[in-house]
């Protein structure tokens, strides 16, 4: 059983400072927006979260790719990594777009196209693991497991081009969106900075919590197999 | 500027929003280490099992010819077979 590499403990480290970082941008240097409030803060950290979650969704639909091509079991446990950091992940970007729309849109929730779209690809990440559940065969569940997190993977570009697609009131703050959008706002050179350090900031926690997810997922394994060689 | 209203006061809906995302956060990195301790432990037992499953055939048959018997097998599997037992209660 190998310990942690020294680099990833690096890692640990340089997310929790920049996350602090990125937290201080967020809450005290970026200036408050002058139509919705202090609430307008919870933005930085939901489209951080929701980058990673969409680029994790993305980069498990190619892992399994990879999977039915090589059938390595390395990528089958990359692609498990991927697909449950991007669903908690993704649940925070939903739960922090719900409170925001609270005060803005005077609703949690609404059938709008991108919190459906939202929505659908969470249950379909969910259901990706029920799915894994219920097969026994190592083999067998990584196989499934790939076709479906490929399958899956085209929610993720359905869901980011939603607001651009189709009539919307989720506000598009990077390219032009849907006039009718309610809570757009142009953002001021500090309200940038926050954005992208935040942006920098998750696709680096993203990173870590993989690789730290990577190496519990080997460990799994090496259990699974010796339970199995000791059964047979 | 006199006439330009004050923004809402949106602070509680902030405050609620940054304190999910940290309990969500904790919640899931506390599930990491729990999921790694216990893989961590269940792979020493495993280990430990399998090395005893290994060398109990080996210490059966040696005893046995010490003894001037040849047969030891049935013991041997008998041996096996508690180890396997294990493995599954623990399962």
């Amino acid at each position: 059983m190998q310990g942690k590499p020294v680099t990833l403990k690096a890692l640990d480290v340089v997310s929790l400072l920049l996350l602090a970082a990125a937290t201080y941008l967020a809450l005290v240097f970026a200036p408050t927006e002058a139509v919705m409030g202090q609430v307008q803060r919870v933005f930085y950290f939901h489209i951080g979260t929701a980058w990673t979650a969409l680029l994790g969704f993305i980069a498990a639909g190619i892992t399994g790719g990879l999977y039915l091509a090589t059938r390595h079991q390395k990528w089958d446990i990359v692609e498990v990594a991927a697909v449950e950091i991007s669903l908690v992940f993704f649940l925070i970007t939903i739960v922090l777009g719900s409170i925001w729309a609270r005060p803005i849109w005077n609703t949690w929730w609404t059938w709008d196209p991108r919190l459906t779209t939202a929505a659908v690809t969470e249950l379909i990440y969910i259901a990706y693991f029920m799915l894994r559940q219920g097969l026994e065969d190592p083999g067998r569940r990584a196989r499934f497991g790939a076709v479906y997190a490929l399958v899956g993977a085209i929610s993720a570009p359905i869901t980011f081009f939603a607001i651009r697609l189709f009539r919307t009131i989720h506000p598009v703050v990077i390219g032009s969106g849907d006039p009718g959008a309610e809570g757009t706002f142009s953002m001021v050179p500090d309200m940038k900075l926050a954005f992208f350090f935040a942006l920098i900031t998750f696709t680096v926690i993203f990173v870590d919590l993989l690789w730290n997810r990577i190496l519990m997922g080997r460990l799994a394994a090496r259990v699974e197999q010796l339970k199995l060689s000791l059964i047979r | 500027m006199l006439l330009q209203d004050a923004p809402p006061d949106t602070s509680a809906y902030m405050v609620a929003g940054y304190a999910v995302f940290f309990v969500i956060s904790a919640i899931y990195l506390a599930s990491l280490l729990v999921r790694r301790h216990n893989l961590e432990q269940d792979f020493k037992t495993l280990e430990s099992i399998e090395a005893e499953a290994n060398r109990a055939p080996t210490r059966i048959a040696s005893a046995e010819t010490s003894r001037g018997r040849v047969s030891g097998s049935k013991k041997a599997a008998a041996q096996r077979k508690q180890a396997r037992k294990k493995v599954t209660r623990r399962k």
